[in-house]
């Protein structure tokens, strides 16, 4: 995610259709073969750490050694599926409690933010707005020790509205960036004329003209701070434990042992993952066109 | 009075983050320095103000050189991780650019990396990275010793001298796909005519290749490049899922945790503002430069 701004809509999805057709010189056979080979073996690579967890997780405890660890399992057994889901349950329900309210409120946030951005130049403009972009930068540990400091003094507990708070806050660069980038590219200055000439103001004209056709803009911040206020990490080991805190903790609790259940890590880690990958495929589409249009100038 | 009419709505709607972001990123950045400079080294608090003491001590009388050998792991890290990246998501984005069968589901596979958390993926990584070898050679290694590449078998992270290198793996495997998604946006907004001028005059698919796409991907390249390398400078929640927190694979980031732990904040902070420095080089320079082309154009 960058600064830059773009001709491409926000979240349109990408096109998928062959290239092959448009290229001025044809390729040779030869050349296919080994496009599709290359291909083919990083697909391999990509998907191997995948076969290893979800191999590894339908073991039962006495075929976990080095010898044969690649190999499928001899007796298939979800016994480790079941000892994951029981110590990981608690903070599974919990990290939805965190990243669906932090994925609705930051998108609203970042919509308005965005969409004044785009069409209102007031006087300074350009350095609030490159002043909100370094939030996106900055490395959290410079502000984690106050933070942290500021939630124990105020006797705040440590958890999970503590989480949902900081997410929307630095969240704000982000998803501003990406509704400045869709709006500036897709709503067209005759729309907000039009609502002019009506006597809509500004926040009239965002309520009832901008957010209806938001919904593409929406997809890509609801994914983007979703996935990040479930995957993180760094906000939760500083701001959480783990009776409290959200999944990560708890996986890292699970699978950090000296000796950890390798077969029930991984069935843990498949289970902590699974959320983001199912938004991620359902929705993937658009995320993709979105993260793109978010960071190219094209 | 028509122009607070004017620009009174939009502020109104913007107040509310500027001021959280005021606070929240700029109020704290400050509250981290004043600690930085203080003798703040237990949890009983702070006497006074030390100066610059803090960082002198970090770079001259750490006990073993930690903070010298903490950069020069976060050095190798990030050169491994941004080299990586590029040249796996340049080659996959070059491979996908003209189409190829089912190019949906392989842009998916190659980008799933991305959704899942480091915290997830330093479970399956922790286990790929056994250092054993020869006959107690697990993960990798194992795959090494079957196919007979045993010259290839190593201790990855455990290594004392290039184990970050090792460490970067799974920050490659995650992000290439990103990478790869950067670079394909970049090869698709690259005008038809642009290429198709370059087939009249008869350009080879090299030339092309080399004078006329490669040069435009440039900007391309240099957000790529922002991205990969600030998330490494931050790089915290892999490091501590991989080997955990320990000497051989600490970087700033760790050991800023490390020294929350013995409740040295005055060098916890220290480092803190270390980091921040280091990424605003990169940032802030880089933020000028796209304000100024936005302008431009």
């Amino acid at each position: 995610m960058t600064a830059t701004t773009t001709t491409r809509s926000a979240a349109e999805p990408v096109s998928t259709a062959p290239r092959a057709a448009r290229s001025g010189t044809p390729r040779t056979v030869a050349g296919r073969a080994v496009k599709y080979a290359l291909v083919l073996f990083f697909l391999f690579i990509v998907l191997m750490p995948a076969y290893v967890l979800i191999v590894t997780s339908f073991k039962s405890g006495s075929e976990i050694g080095v010898t044969g660890q690649w190999n499928l399992p001899e007796h298939w057994t979800t016994a480790s599926w079941a000892k994951a889901w029981r110590s990981l349950q608690p903070s599974f329900v919990r990290t939805f409690e965190l990243a669906i309210p932090v994925a609705v409120i930051s998108s609203l946030i970042g919509a308005a933010n965005g969409f004044v951005l785009s069409r209102w130049r007031f006087p300074g403009a350009d350095l609030v707005f490159t002043l909100i972009l370094f939030g996106m930068f900055i490395p959290y540990q410079a502000v984690m020790i106050p933070l942290r400091e500021i939630v124990t003094t105020i006797g705040i507990p440590p958890g999970i509205p503590t989480l949902v708070f900081v997410h929307c806050v630095y969240g704000i660069p982000i998803c501003t960036l990406i509704f400045r980038n869709y709006y500036a590219t897709t709503v067209p200055e005759e729309l907000i004329e039009a609502g002019r000439v009506d006597g809509a103001g500004l926040l009239r004209t965002f309520w009832s003209l901008i957010l209806p056709i938001s919904i593409p803009g929406f997809v890509v911040t609801v994914i983007w701070q979703f996935t990040s206020a479930w995957n993180d990490y760094l906000f939760a080991i500083f701001l959480s434990n783990t009776r409290n805190g959200p999944i990560t903790i708890a996986l890292n609790a699970l699978a950090g042992a000296q000796s950890p259940d390798y077969a029930a890590s991984m069935a843990g880690a498949l289970i902590t993952s699974l959320p983001t990958l199912i938004v991620y495929v359902l929705l993937g589409r658009w995320f993709i066109g979105g993260l793109m249009a978010g960071s190219v100038k094209s | 009075m028509r122009r607070l009419r004017h620009w009174g709505p939009g502020l109104l709607l913007l107040s509310p983050s500027l001021i959280l972001l005021a606070v929240f990123v700029y109020g704290l950045i400050a509250w981290t320095t004043k600690v930085s400079v203080s003798d703040e080294h237990n949890a009983r608090g702070s006497k006074g103000f030390v100066g610059l003491d803090n960082y002198v001590n970090l770079f001259t009388n750490d006990i073993n050189d930690r903070f010298l050998h903490s950069l020069k792991n976060l050095l190798i890290f990030t050169v491994v991780f941004m080299a990586g990246t590029m040249v796996m998501g340049l080659l996959w984005a070059f491979l996908l650019e003209r189409g190829v069968r089912g190019e949906g589901f392989v842009r998916t596979v190659y980008l799933f990396p991305m959704a899942v958390s480091f915290v997830a993926s330093g479970v399956v990584w922790r286990w790929l990275m056994n250092p054993g070898t020869g006959e107690d050679a697990g993960g990798l290694n194992a795959v090494f010793g079957a196919l007979h590449l045993e010259f290839l078998q190593n201790t990855w992270w455990t290594n004392p001298n290039w184990g970050m290198a090792a460490m970067a793996m799974p920050a490659i495997w995650q992000l290439s796909g990103y990478v790869m998604a950067l670079f394909l946006a970049g090869f698709r907004g690259i005008p038809q005519e642009l290429r198709e001028a370059a087939a009249m005059d008869g350009a080879s698919t090299y030339r092309l290749y080399r004078n006329v796409i490669f040069p435009q991907l440039t900007p391309v390249a240099l957000s790529a490049l922002i991205i990969v390398g600030h998330m490494s400078m931050k790089m915290f929640d892999l490091i501590m899922s991989v080997s955990g927190a320990q000497w051989l694979t600490e970087v700033p980031a760790v050991y800023v945790w490390q020294a929350l732990l013995t409740s040295d904040y005055a060098k916890a902070a220290a480092i803190s503002i270390i980091l921040l420095l280091l990424v605003a080089m990169v940032i802030v320079p880089y933020l000028i430069w796209t304000n100024r082309t936005e302008q431009r154009s």
